[in-house]
């Protein structure tokens, strides 16, 4: 498949900004998609509310672009009416953490199949800019002039803890770590989710004096750190401020028995 | 299982079960609320049986959500809850409305606002069921009045909601809905399923043009389709800024209903020349129904269909009519509508017994308003 069957060229151009980090992760996707050899008429893309739930729109094939927070809900029914199909949600850190954060960890107890990628920048970018449950400590948004007096919430550790079946953080600048853990959760049984720190330098680095988005990845280049390769790396840490660390690398790989085959449910169409 | 036609003695909330499950339900999404849970458990137990998934849910945000998204899957699929289950699913029914997916919602009414009485009866989410979610949007609602219409209505509430993908409500309450009586179950269902696209049908049951209802483009059958809440165009792609496109959407979705009253709208009339008319529906109705039925001087309405509202009928019922007299168990919500009909059609009063706390309104309280009315 050619980058350009993947995308609905017809929906361009899109909404996302210079810079932004989704295009990367859209990228990362689909060269993770087409080393498997997927057909795009057997996946189902689910999303919700904000930039990054914006890409099943611009991939060729069925999408679901369904209400703030709830893409995790949607995407269980659907795949208990049609456990045939491969369903993957494309999801935000607000959409996932904040308003849909109640979905998430369930969706992570239940493990249904479900291929859940959440974009995180840290930030509301789409209604410009607002605190997030992941804006670090400190940092400036609209609606925290004053720098955020919260702490951030870690995604990846909440999912570890909820019990889902495979879990990763990665960024933006590691994008062949990334490819191969989409191509890894595409492939495995049960909830299986992937946080993917990402750049907004329109909404959250010119804010916070990294408006330029190479010095962002540079950024997350430094603060990284492999989990599974650096001894000590603090598990528990996301508070990405500028002295901080990105814990990166996955977080858990396991193999409990998803939803749908516990309970024997029959499939009502075909793969096409 | 299904249920093989026949006489049962059952539960209204096991009626519901049965016919859901004759109509072809293959996917519930439920959370536990009293006075609905009854259609959860049943459905627990008898969706695997047939094929379907059950899915308990974390709260009635994601049950509505899980509902629709097996909806797009291609199977029939419901849920049911009650008073704050109901003002939770409210922001996905405008969804259901806006992406046009067929799904069915028993609402079991029991006495609100908040958590008020969880176990008694009450018709307080009439207008919450036309008007809950914002925008402009219309749906189907049916108000059984018995065991038998709690089955007859579920099996009509699916066939409408795949007829025009509409969302489709069975507004109960907790006295239809856990109350035993009898149920003939029919040895001939008709059942409706959604016009699909890319397949051919000459079924008789589509008598609505693809302009105001499309056919159903199910995912995983190489469609591509983009489902979105936001505003789209006939081809489906999102284009939230332009009038044009928002108006003649959100106009189509209101006309596919309104302009198909006339098939949706059913209604029960005794003594329809009377000059003094009750209008009622659901287990408000049941004090009505004993006086209509013992006094010839008094006519009786009962709507089965209750959105969009039924307005030939009580046209027809008003013009005729000196006193109209609406029972309903909440402070008058359909009354307001129903009193614009009736004094367009040339009724001169038309006059409200609200009963709220849980019981129906007796056929003495009926009585002892109509005569205050001067009616009797």
């Amino acid at each position: 498949m050619e980058l350009f069957d993947f995308y609905r060229k017809d929906r361009w151009p899109h909404v996302f900004c210079p810079g932004c980090g989704n295009g990367t992760v859209m990228n990362c996707f689909f060269r993770a998609f087409n080393e498997l050899g997927w057909e795009l008429d057997n996946t189902i893309f689910v999303s919700g509310i904000g930039c990054s739930s914006r890409i099943p729109l611009y991939i060729n094939a069925d999408a679901l672009h369904t209400t703030h927070g709830r893409a995790i809900a949607f995407a269980s029914g659907l795949k208990l009416a049609r456990p045939e199909l491969d369903i993957v949600v494309f999801t935000g850190d607000g959409d996932l953490g904040a308003i849909g954060g109640n979905h998430f960890i369930n969706g992570c107890r239940r493990n249904v199949d479900l291929d859940v990628i959440c974009i995180n920048n840290n930030i509301y970018g789409m209604t410009g800019g607002q605190a997030s449950i992941t804006t670090p400590h400190e940092f400036l948004s609209t609606t925290t002039p004053r720098g955020n007096k919260e702490y951030p919430f870690d995604l990846a550790e909440i999912a570890v803890a909820a019990g889902a079946n495979y879990v990763a953080r990665w960024t933006t600048r590691q994008v062949h770590e990334l490819t191969k853990s989409i191509k890894l959760a595409l492939e495995k049984k049960g909830f299986n989710f992937i946080e993917v720190v990402s750049q907004c330098p329109t909404n959250f680095g010119r804010r916070n004096k990294m408006a330029d988005p190479t010095a962002m990845l540079d950024w997350f280049k430094e603060s990284s750190v492999r989990r599974d390769k650096v001894r000590g790396a603090a598990v528990d840490h996301v508070d990405l401020n500028l002295a901080g660390q990105i814990t990166i690398g996955e977080f858990v790989n396991r193999d409990r028995e998803c939803y749908q085959e516990r309970v024997g449910v029959e499939g009502h169409g075909d793969r096409h | 299982m299904t249920l093989a036609p026949g006489e049962y003695f059952l539960q209204g909330n096991e009626a519901c079960t049965a016919a859901s499950i004759a109509s072809g339900l293959k996917f519930f999404g439920g959370y536990p609320i009293t006075p609905s849970t009854e259609i959860a458990e049943g459905l627990a137990q008898r969706l695997p049986e047939v094929g379907g998934a059950f899915l308990q849910m974390e709260d009635e945000i994601a049950c509505i959500s899980a509902v629709i998204g097996a909806s797009w899957g291609g199977v029939k699929s419901m849920t049911a809850t009650s008073g704050p289950g109901f003002s939770l699913m409210q922001e996905s029914i405008g969804y259901a409305a806006m992406t046009e997916t067929p799904i069915v919602l028993v609402n079991v009414m029991r006495g609100g606002p908040s958590t008020g009485q969880p176990t008694r009866a009450s018709q307080g989410d009439m207008m919450a069921t036309k008007w809950g979610s914002h925008g402009d949007y219309q749906v189907i609602a049916f108000a059984p009045a018995s065991v038998q219409e709690m089955f007859d209505l579920t099996v009509k509430a699916f066939n409408y909601a795949e007829k025009y993908r509409v969302p489709t409500f069975v507004l109960s309450d907790a006295e239809i809905g856990h109350m035993r009586g009898l149920l003939t179950v029919p040895s001939n269902i008709k059942i409706v399923d959604r016009k699909q696209r890319g397949v051919r049908r000459t079924d008789e049951a589509y008598d609505v043009p693809d302009d105001l209802v499309p056919p159903f483009p199910t995912f995983g059958r190489g469609h591509k389709t983009a489902v979105s809440g936001m505003t789209y165009r006939p081809d489906a792609r999102i284009e939230p800024e332009d009038a044009q496109v928002h108006s003649d959407l959100v106009r189509r979705l209101n006309d596919k209903i309104m302009k198909n009253r006339k098939d949706i709208n059913k209604w029960d009339l005794l003594c329809p020349d009377s000059k003094h008319m009750i209008v009622s529906y659901g287990s408000a109705s049941f004090g009505a129904r004993e006086v209509a039925a013992a006094d010839d001087r008094i006519g009786l309405l009962r709507l089965k269909t209750v959105w969009p509202l039924p307005e030939e009928p009580i046209r027809e019922v008003a013009s005729k009519a000196e006193h109209m007299l609406v029972c309903e168990m909440n402070l008058g919500q359909l009354y307001w509508d129903i009193k614009r009909v009736a004094l367009e059609a040339g009724c001169k009063k038309v006059e409200l017994l609200t009963k709220i706390g849980g019981d129906p309104p007796t056929p003495g309280e009926v009585r002892h308003k109509l005569r205050e009315m001067g009616a009797i």
